[in-house]
């Protein structure tokens, strides 16, 4: 057996399935009738093996086969099994169907009319939508086919072709509309058909067709049709209510005309309905009464929702169905007993079906009566029921129910209704005792259902409303019974909290009795029994039983002291507990002084959006400094910003170990102690490195810039029009607001010593490959900083006075091309702990659509200045620029070069490489560039006092030098912080139009300068330890000079 | 729309099954043995209404049976169709069949499944009343029929023969038959033309 097994499935694999089938088929063109005869002998092979899976496959070739054979003989014996066999077996999913589209087509176009017929029949099973988009005309030609037998099949399939390929609906719909008049009554019922099924999904489009439907519907005598129709009308007159008028003649005509046979039903409906339920079975009238009966009640509940007295009057036949033996029945006679019920009836209506529920076999229909009952009494807010006592009774009554499943919908009824009426109270808690001490019976079948819920309400209401009870010490005695251990947690919990309440009664019923034995006895009985629920398995009872059972010991205690404890124990469960209405809470009063949106606490931290604002005000302020870069700065970017910032910083020494090694600096200079350090508030630019400003600190820049605007003189603005005039060309942001504005701290600078801030330059050439066009770009700033706790101040310092620094950058416009690059030094600044590091930030930013990235900054190495490239890298290698540029956005990066001599001014080239992406296109451009290293960028601002400044006069270490500076017009503050700001000296002293200040360079250089002022003629001494280092920045001090 | 049309017999043994929307073969003789669940343990003289049924009788969907003799012959439709509309096209179709079959008992469905597929195209076509006139469905069921013969001729009677033959010798053919009780009652319903 298991060989066979194992042969035929692998004969299987060898076996033809029907795709190969299909494929032999149309391969044997010439020969198609003997290969078929030679596959069917062979399906024959396969139907006879044990194999399931083979049969199965035979069977289904063979269905195609038949429906295939048709073509060949045309015979419509075979024609009309391959349909039939096609309709029970294909589905949307079976691809055979792919097939069979043109074989279809034949078959409709068959001169024979009953080929045409099994086609469409057969049609009607399996149509896809392919199939429907490309039959769908075949079939319409069919609708006018001369053969009403085509005509009424046509007409019925077009639905289905309509639900596969809607758009067919539009173009066929005219058609359809004309068969409703065709003379044939089974095309014309074809068509209602088809238009009703239609008209179901959506009246709306059909209301059109309302009149040819009266019209219809008063001509017609084919009953089904009319159905149909009245069944249409009843989905088009919500719609139009106009139609309902107009419906009603016609509709009482067609009951009362007498050749319909409808009017039997429909006229004795009250009649039968009576009679059926005395009748005894008795033959096919019976059958009918039931269908009539049903659906009578069926349209009565639809009558209800409009008219509901109209249904009210027929309350008897009603409840009588309720005891017909079909369950139909029986549920559509309950659901209209609902919508029946007024404060009348009510209580007859319930006592019936209390009536029933005893009679009722099967626990579903007598759970459903049940619900059905509270339904009906509990409806509206209890609105019909007169009497509560009554319904309290009718719920114990309930509680008899063995097996039911609704035993909490009992217990949450008869705590509702003893909560809300007060009036109730004595008698159901009397009830409620009954149902406590007959709770035998209850817990009996525990197990099974939840009728025992009802245990929790009466426990519940005994012991809030104990004041009432008749009996509490045998309720009490009641509820501590051993049994009550089977009932479930909730319901033992429940139990003992109120078991407490009843304690509390009996002692106060006892307060004042002579005789205290009665109380005592109670407590006894507590301790007695609580142990019981001390040991449950449930923690709540647990826990509610042991933290009473200890309350009551001590209170015997005091009962043997004869101390009175009635009011204490009572006052443990004083209090009444009302009723609260859902939406009651809205209707309480709001405290005055109470504001609910008010935070309680303090709003959580907004150190998030504090680095937003900066980031808005900025761009607000933006054409006030010269900084291009923060515009179009994301969140994102800012937050990334920051952290390539600080990490900087880590692996900077001069920011980590700032303040001792700035000590040491300050020692070597005399007179250190009396150094007196800027006072600056770090908290804010330190909680938001790198950028450049809070709030207050742009408030504060501002009114600094007022003042030092109005100090101004309109001379000095006009020669710095003139200066910035080239400039103006390259800077989006406008250069008339820009030159006013001086560094923030300008009016401290003059006053005392402060960081300066000196410049020099850097040119951007970029040179576009493609276009070999030069374009432009530069902007450059040059920068040393000095004290690393102020390094945010400095920063500040450059926004300002950036402006300024024009003296020390070459622009170099060839063109004026779109910039799709725009590279900026923003800074350059010399390392402190290092002598020999310079710092360069480099700002880039892209101005054009398209999207960089890949960029590498490349500078040609000098002897004297080398990039710092990372190990490994060649002497020549670029480095890689650690981000890309969406368009718009800007981004700084740093760059560290070794310096050798500071002694003079470096200018170093170099390149930078990026690649423009387009939508489609990417292309590789170059900028060319020049760094330039002005020896005041080796300069940091280093305050020093009058009395060291003398010693280091007074040490002859230094050599002298001097220039004179013509034509100069300008206060003489305003030259000092010049000077202070783009070449990092700070003043030592100032007297009159006298001052000496002083510098140093990363290398440790003292410079010295003695500037005095006359008549616009300004002469600097200058004395240092280096001549040629000094002779440089002197002359750079002229270049800033001449600018003027 | 007419869901599908089933016929059983009392044990619960398909006879016919139309679907008119496509299910898997698991789904529908999952419907065919929940639909008999319901249908069969209701009483005889209740009503022929049955809603519920979960899988084909989804919310809309009614169940609408007739049981004769031996069969029950159930279809389950949604609320576009009357309840005494498909009722009566249930009477409709059995007096169709009596007419076929010349008395027709549960055999006749059982060896010609075929025949009782070709009335019931002719009376209901993809879900839909294509025809509730008895004596159309007649005629049209006739003349299809003569159409077979009539190709099938001589050639056709010897295969005719031996099926009958063999039709002889099917084992269990006696066993089922029982004329009197197969044979089917028909109320008489005032029917629709």
């Amino acid at each position: 057996m298991a060989l066979k097994i194992v042969k035929g499935s692998i004969d299987r694999m060898f076996d033809k399935n029907l795709q190969d089938l299909v494929r032999g088929i149309r391969n044997h063109k010439e020969d198609e009738a003997k290969y078929i005869s030679t596959c069917i002998d062979e399906i024959k092979q396969e139907l006879k093996q044990d194999n399931i899976a083979v049969k199965a496959n035979a069977v289904c070739k063979l269905t195609y086969v038949r429906s295939l054979t048709f073509s060949c003989n045309t015979l419509f014996c075979c024609t009309r099994i391959g349909y039939l066999a096609a309709s029970q077996c294909f589905h949307e999913s079976t691809d055979v169907i792919m097939l069979t589209t043109n074989q279809i087509r034949k078959d409709l176009s068959s001169p024979n009319q009953y080929d045409t017929g099994v086609a469409l029949t057969g049609l009607s099973c399996f149509v896809t939508p392919d199939l429907a988009r490309d039959l769908a005309n075949d079939i319409m030609t069919l609708m006018s086919h001369t053969k009403p037998y085509i005509r009424k099949k046509a007409v019925l399939i077009m639905y289905k072709v309509f639900l596969k390929y809607p758009e067919s609906l539009r173009p066929a719909f005219p058609r359809l509309k004309e068969k409703l008049e065709d003379p044939d009554p089974g095309v014309q019922s074809a068509a209602v058909n088809v238009i009703c099924e239609l008209a179901r999904r959506n009246p709306k489009n059909y209301l059109s067709l309302a009149p040819l439907f009266f019209k219809l519907m008063t001509s017609s005598t084919n009953n089904w049709v009319l159905i149909k129709i009245i069944k249409l009308f009843g989905a088009l007159t919500p719609l139009e209510p106009r139609l309902g008028k107009k419906l009603i003649e016609p509709l009482t005509n067609l009951i009362h005309s007498s050749d319909s046979e409808l009017i039997v039903p429909l006229s004795c409906i009250a009649v039968l309905i009576s009679l059926s339920s005395g009748m005894p079975n008795h033959s096919a009238s019976h059958v009918v009464c039931v269908i009539v009966k049903y659906l009578g009640l069926l349209a009565m509940s639809k009558i209800l929702k409009t008219h509901p007295k109209s249904v009210q009057s027929h309350k008897d036949l009603i409840l009588q169905c309720l005891d017909d033996k079909d369950e139909s029945i029986r549920l559509r006679a309950l659901d209209l007993l609902y919508g029946m019920v007024s404060k009348k009836n009510l209580m007859e209506i319930v006592k019936k079906l209390m009536l029933h529920v005893d009679k009722a076999e099967g626990t579903t229909y007598r759970d459903e009566l049940l619900t059905k009952i509270i339904d009906i009494c509990s409806q509206s807010n209890y609105q019909y029921i007169t009497n509560f006592e009554w319904y309290i009774s009718i719920l114990v009554e309930l509680t008899r129910l063995e097996g039911t499943r609704h035993g909490h919908l009992i217990a949450s009824q008869m705590l509702d209704v003893a909560i809300r009426v007060k009036a109730i109270r004595a008698f159901a808690v009397a009830q409620m005792a009954t149902l406590l001490d007959n709770a035998h019976l209850l817990t009996g079948n525990t197990q099974r259902n939840g009728i025992c819920e009802v245990l929790y309400a009466a426990a519940w209401i005994c012991g809030e409303f104990s004041e009432h009870l008749e009996n509490p010490l045998q309720t009490l005695e009641a509820m501590l019974r051993p049994k009550v251990a089977t009932l479930p947690g909730h319901i033992q919990a429940v139990y003992v909290q109120n078991a407490a309440k009843l304690f509390a009664t009996v002692l106060r019923s006892q307060e004042g009795n002579t005789d205290s034995t009665t109380a005592q006895e109670t407590s006894q009985l507590m301790i007695d029994r609580l142990p019981l629920f001390v040991q449950s398995a449930n923690l709540e009872v647990q826990e509610r039983a042991s933290c009473i059972l200890q309350l009551v010991k001590y209170i015997q205690k005091l009962q043997q002291k004869d101390v009175e404890v009635a009011e204490e124990v009572s006052a443990l469960f004083a209090g009444e507990l009302n009723p609260v209405a859902p939406k009651a809470q809205k209707k309480v009063p709001v405290p005055e002084g109470l504001d609910l949106d008010a935070w309680i606490n303090e709003p959580p931290s907004e150190s998030e959006s504090e680095d937003e604002k900066p980031k808005a005000i900025f761009t607000k302020e933006e054409p006030k400094h010269s900084r291009p870069r923060h515009t179009e700065v994301d969140e994102k970017e800012l937050a990334r910003r920051r952290e390539a910032r600080k990490q900087e910083q880590a692996n900077n020494p001069f920011y980590i170990k700032a303040s001792p090694s700035s000590q040491k600096v300050y020692q070597e200079t005399p007179g250190v102690e009396h150094i007196p350090v800027v006072q600056i508030d770090l908290s804010v630019p330190l909680k938001v490195p790198g950028l450049p400003m809070s709030d207050q600190y742009v408030k504060l820049e501002e009114e600094r810039r007022q003042k030092e605007r109005a100090e101004k003189k309109k001379k000095e603005k006009k020669k710095r029009k003139e200066k910035r005039s080239g400039r103006g060309k390259k800077h989006d942001s406008g250069p008339e607001s820009e030159e006013d504005i001086t560094p923030a701290h300008m009016v401290d600078i003059v006053t005392e010593e402060m960081p300066e801030v000196g410049r020099s330059g850097m040119n951007f050439t970029e040179k576009s490959s493609k276009h070999k066009k030069k374009k432009q770009k530069k902007e450059k700033e040059e920068k040393e900083k000095k004290k690393k706790k102020k390094h945010h101040h400095h920063h500040h310092h450059s926004d300002g006075g950036g402006e300024e620094s024009v003296q020390n950058g070459t622009v170099e416009e060839e063109e004026p091309l779109p910039v799709s690059l725009c590279a900026c030094v923003c800074d350059i600044q010399g390392n402190l702990q290092d002598g020999s590091q310079v710092v360069v930030s480099v700002i880039f930013e892209n101005k054009c659509n398209s999207f960089l990235k890949s960029m590498e900054f490349n500078v040609l190495d000098s002897l004297n200045s080398k990039l710092q490239r990372p190990e490994g890298a060649g002497p020549h290698d670029g480095l890689t620029v650690p981000f890309q540029l969406p368009p718009g956005v800007s981004n700084e990066a740093r760059f560290v070069f070794t310096v050798q001599s500071i002694v003079m001014p470096q200018k170093l080239k170099g390149t930078l490489t990026f690649i423009v992406k387009n939508e489609d296109s990417s292309t590789h451009e170059k900028l060319d560039f020049k760094l330039h290293f002005t020896c005041t960028s080796y300069l940091i601002t280093t305050p020093c006092y009058s009395d060291a400044f003398a010693k280091l006069l007074e040490s002859g270490d230094l050599k002298g030098s001097s220039v004179r500076l013509e034509g100069v017009n300008m206060p003489f503050h305003h030259l000092l912080a010049r000077i202070c700001f783009h070449h990092h000296f700070s003043v030592v002293e100032r007297i009159d139009s006298c001052a000496s200040m002083y510098s140093r360079s990363i290398q440790g250089h003292h410079v010295c300068l003695l500037v005095k002022t006359a008549d616009q003629t300004v002469s600097i001494d200058a004395k240092c330890d280096e001549p040629s280092l000094l002779g440089n920045v002197l002359d750079e001090i002229k270049q800033t000079f001449s600018q003027c | 729309m007419i869901k599908a049309i089933l016929i059983f017999n009392n044990h619960g043994k398909p006879r016919l099954s139309k679907f008119y929307e496509h299910y898997s073969e698991d789904t529908e003789q999952q419907i065919i043995r929940e639909t008999f669940h319901l249908v069969s343990k209701r009483d005889e003289n209740v009503c022929n209404f049955l809603e519920g049924g979960m899988l084909i009788g989804g919310s809309d969907n009614k169940l609408i049976y007739r049981h004769y003799a031996t069969l029950y012959f159930v279809f389950c439709v949604d609320s576009s169709e009357s309840e005494l509309g498909i009722l009566d096209l249930i009477q409709v179709f059995v007096e169709t069949l009596d007419k076929c079959f010349e008395n027709v008992c549960e055999l006749d469905l059982i060896f010609h499944v075929d025949k009782v597929h070709n009335i019931l195209a002719e009376m209901v076509m993809g879900g839909m009343v294509l025809e509730t006139n008895m004596n159309e469905i007649i005629t049209q069921v006739d003349a299809q029929n003569k159409m077979e013969k009539s190709e099938a001729g001589i050639a056709g009677a010897p295969a005719r023969a031996v099926s009958a033959v063999k039709n002889m010798n099917l084992p269990e053919m006696p066993r089922n038959i029982n004329i009197g009780d197969i044979s089917i009652k028909v109320p008489n319903l005032p029917s629709f033309k």
